[in-house]
């Protein structure tokens, strides 16, 4: 009995340790602090202000973000922009609507109501325009990938030329944090490559921050009223299971029985 | 529920309750005797039935914004998200909620294999039990796929798949089931419609696994029978109720802290990428509670025999009560079997590792011998302990071993009565 239990346990342990071995062959990811971790995580404002600049002014010519309205940006827990200034925002876009009386569609700037303008009208004409592949939804990108914010974090910052011995196609380029290392966006990010409306130094590491955290607003646009709640939800049951605990003790103790 | 005097003070509850008993059962139901050593492992079936309601009460209302179409079901799980009030709350507590189901069921179960809860009087309990089992396995699947995110897409691809392995009509119900020649609308629609329905047959048969519960009464940690109402009971309320609710509210923390603070954590990413019938995702994974029966699945390179001894594996639980040929039920009565019950719960937690990696190489041999194993355990270990195995003396009743002093006397006694 002893031995088959003696063989059964050996097993179990060089079963872990290659287990370790396997798993430790992932890539490391690039860290940086972000502010909306933890119990008591919050959007930085101004970093999401800035992400949602280098989005419009890089990233939105290829990807779209079709789960998000221009009202978002002004509303609590976001960027949180003025109202005029999403106002503002909004009306700087075309949007298509109709149709009307006469049943033409017509352009007409932005509302606050609206989504945000896609760059291409299907997905058909997104992947003509970039080589074949499609500039994936933005919205919610952030939590469509494993690694989460620290993949894109670490993927706008991957570029490097390809490792001898490996020849990419035209189009494809080399990012040491993309799955398979090949991937078909290009590096967008170079120093001062966009103004900031505040100020701060445009470096490739900033606007990656900058866009990563807005991304991260846009997936998760109730980010912080869901850790302010859950902070009073847990302190409240907290309380609570101390409070049963003890009226559990004394109604037990009308019993021998130990609870 | 025979043994039942009760009369309502007032003259409006006695004729009520001589029309329909439902003071009766109120009374039943609070003076319930219950064994007063149960531990928290037990308090498992409330959590499990506020789980239930949990789930119910927040797929209602997911519900009612929730759109069954191909075309508009990852949009409107999104709209839930954003623009319901409170919609990223209700979702949350629904996804992670069946998470918390199972684990909850999980605990529950292996419970009844530590403490031989299974054992007659209690087969009937334990079979419903199964059933209840099974109906939530079939549940969080089709919940699973309401998203309309890629794991769902391809995930009910691989599923209903499967039935293909049936000989000679296996094509023919994978297309009934469909309603078409691949998963699309017509399959998003009718798992709609099931899910909806399969919680109103677990609430069904959640009353009749408690009523078959309180014929014998519950089982307890000395795993033996006692008198009913003694010295060994305390009546449900206030002691169990309270006991119970305080085991809930740890369990609430926890659930809480999943669902404010990692709610995808249990979650697939890839199932926030909008289905996509011509794009497969590299690894194709079910829900962390399906992984055991995926790795049984994938470890039998023949796909019909793969599908056998994934259903064989849950089958063969509802077999359980006349595998086990011990007489003594509590494990802490029998050494061996003690050993054998954490065995067979290390290799269910290997078996769920390796169900999430790719079926290949290390994996693939582990998943086997695993596989293996857990047949063995069934079907070879348990028929041969119970008549092998050297029990060590079970007490006469619950007060005595809390007393001390006579259970030696009491011990050997019940040694001579177990041999025979």
């Amino acid at each position: 009995m002893k031995k088959i239990l003696n063989l059964l346990s050996s097993i179990l342990v060089i079963f872990s340790i290659s287990l370790n071995v396997v798993s430790a062959e992932k890539v490391e990811y690039l860290k940086t602090d972000w502010s909306f971790k933890g119990l008591f995580g919050k959007f930085d404002r101004a970093s999401l202000q800035r992400g949602y600049q280098v989005y419009t002014e890089v990233c939105s010519s290829c990807h779209s973000m079709k789960y998000l309205s221009y009202r978002n940006l002004a509303e609590k827990g976001g960027p949180e922009f003025s109202i005029e200034q999403a106002k503002a925002i909004a009306s700087s876009f075309e949007v298509i609507d109709g149709p009307n009386s006469d049943g033409e569609m017509f352009t007409r700037p932005g509302k606050l109501s609206d989504k945000f303008v896609m760059p291409y009208d299907n997905v058909k004409a997104a992947q003509a325009a970039n080589g074949g592949a499609y500039p994936p939804d933005m919205s919610v990108l952030v939590k469509a990938r494993k690694g989460g914010v620290d993949y894109i974090y670490s993927l706008l910052q991957g570029y490097e030329d390809p490792p001898a011995g490996i020849t990419l196609d035209d189009g494809v380029y080399y990012n040491k944090f993309m799955y398979g290392n090949k991937i078909k966006m290009s590096n967008q990010l170079s120093d001062g490559l966009i103004q900031y409306a505040d100020g701060t130094n445009a470096t490739v590491e900033q606007m990656s921050k900058d866009v990563t955290t807005f991304l991260m607003w846009a997936a998760e646009p109730h980010l912080e009223a869901r850790h302010k709640m859950g902070f009073k939800a847990i302190v409240y049951l907290i309380i609570l299971t101390v409070l049963v605990y003890f009226s559990m003790k004394k109604i037990w103790s009308r019993i021998e029985t130990k609870v | 529920m025979s043994d039942h005097n009760y009369t309502p003070n007032s003259k409006f509850g006695k004729w009520f309750n001589d029309r329909l008993p439902l003071l009766t059962l109120a009374n039943h139901l609070t003076e319930y005797p219950t064994p007063k050593n149960l531990n928290y492992w037990w308090t498992f079936g409330g959590i499990l039935t506020f789980c239930l309601i949990t789930q119910i009460v927040t797929g209602l209302v997911l519900a009612m914004h929730y759109i069954a179409h191909a075309d508009m079901a990852f949009d409107s799980v999104e709209h839930i998200m954003r623009d319901v009030n409170y919609g990223w709350l209700i979702r949350y507590i629904h996804a992670n909620g069946a998470s918390m189901f199972f684990l909850a069921v999980y605990i529950h179960i292996f419970r009844s294999l530590f403490y031989g809860s299974y054992k007659a009087p209690r087969e009937v309990i334990w079979i419903i039990g199964i059933i209840i089992y099974l109906l939530m396995m079939a549940a969080a699947f089709m919940g699973y796929v309401l998203p309309w995110g890629q794991m769902s897409f391809w995930g009910a691809t691989v599923i209903t798949n499967l039935f293909s392995a049936i000989p000679l009509v296996g094509e023919g119900i994978v297309t009934w089931l469909w309603g078409g020649y691949s998963v699309d609308n017509p399959t998003l629609t009718r798992f709609f419609t099931l899910h909806y329905l399969i919680p109103f047959l677990i609430l069904g048969l959640v009353v009749l696994h408690i009523w078959a519960l309180h014929v014998p009464g519950n089982n307890n940690p000395v795993g033996i029978d006692i008198k009913k109402p003694s010295k060994d009971t305390v009546p449900f309320h206030p002691y169990i109720v309270i006991k119970d609710g305080f085991a809930l509210l740890m369990f609430m923390i926890v659930f809480a802290f999943f669902v404010f603070y990692t709610p995808n954590i249990l979650g697939h990413a890839d199932n926030y990428i909008e289905a996509d019938p011509l794009v497969t995702p590299a690894h194709i994974v079910p829900e962390w509670y399906l992984l055991p029966f995926y790795a049984i699945l994938r470890s039998v390179p023949d796909k019909l025999l793969g599908v056998v001894a994934m259903l064989s594996a849950i089958l063969i639980l509802a077999a359980l009560p006349w595998l086990d040929t011990s007489k003594v039920r509590s494990a802490v009565f029998r050494p061996l079997y003690k050993q054998f019950y954490w065995i067979l719960v290390a290799d269910v937690l290997i078996l769920g590792y390796v169900g999430a990696m790719p079926a290949e190489g290390l994996y693939l041999l582990v998943a086997r011998v695993a596989t293996a194993y857990y047949f063995l355990h069934f079907l070879v270990i348990l028929p041969l302990l119970g008549l092998r195995e050297k029990t060590t003396p079970v007490p006469l009743s619950i007060t005595e071993p809390i007393l001390g002093g006579t259970s030696n006397l009491a011990t050997a006694k019940n040694k001579n009565d177990l041999k025979i």
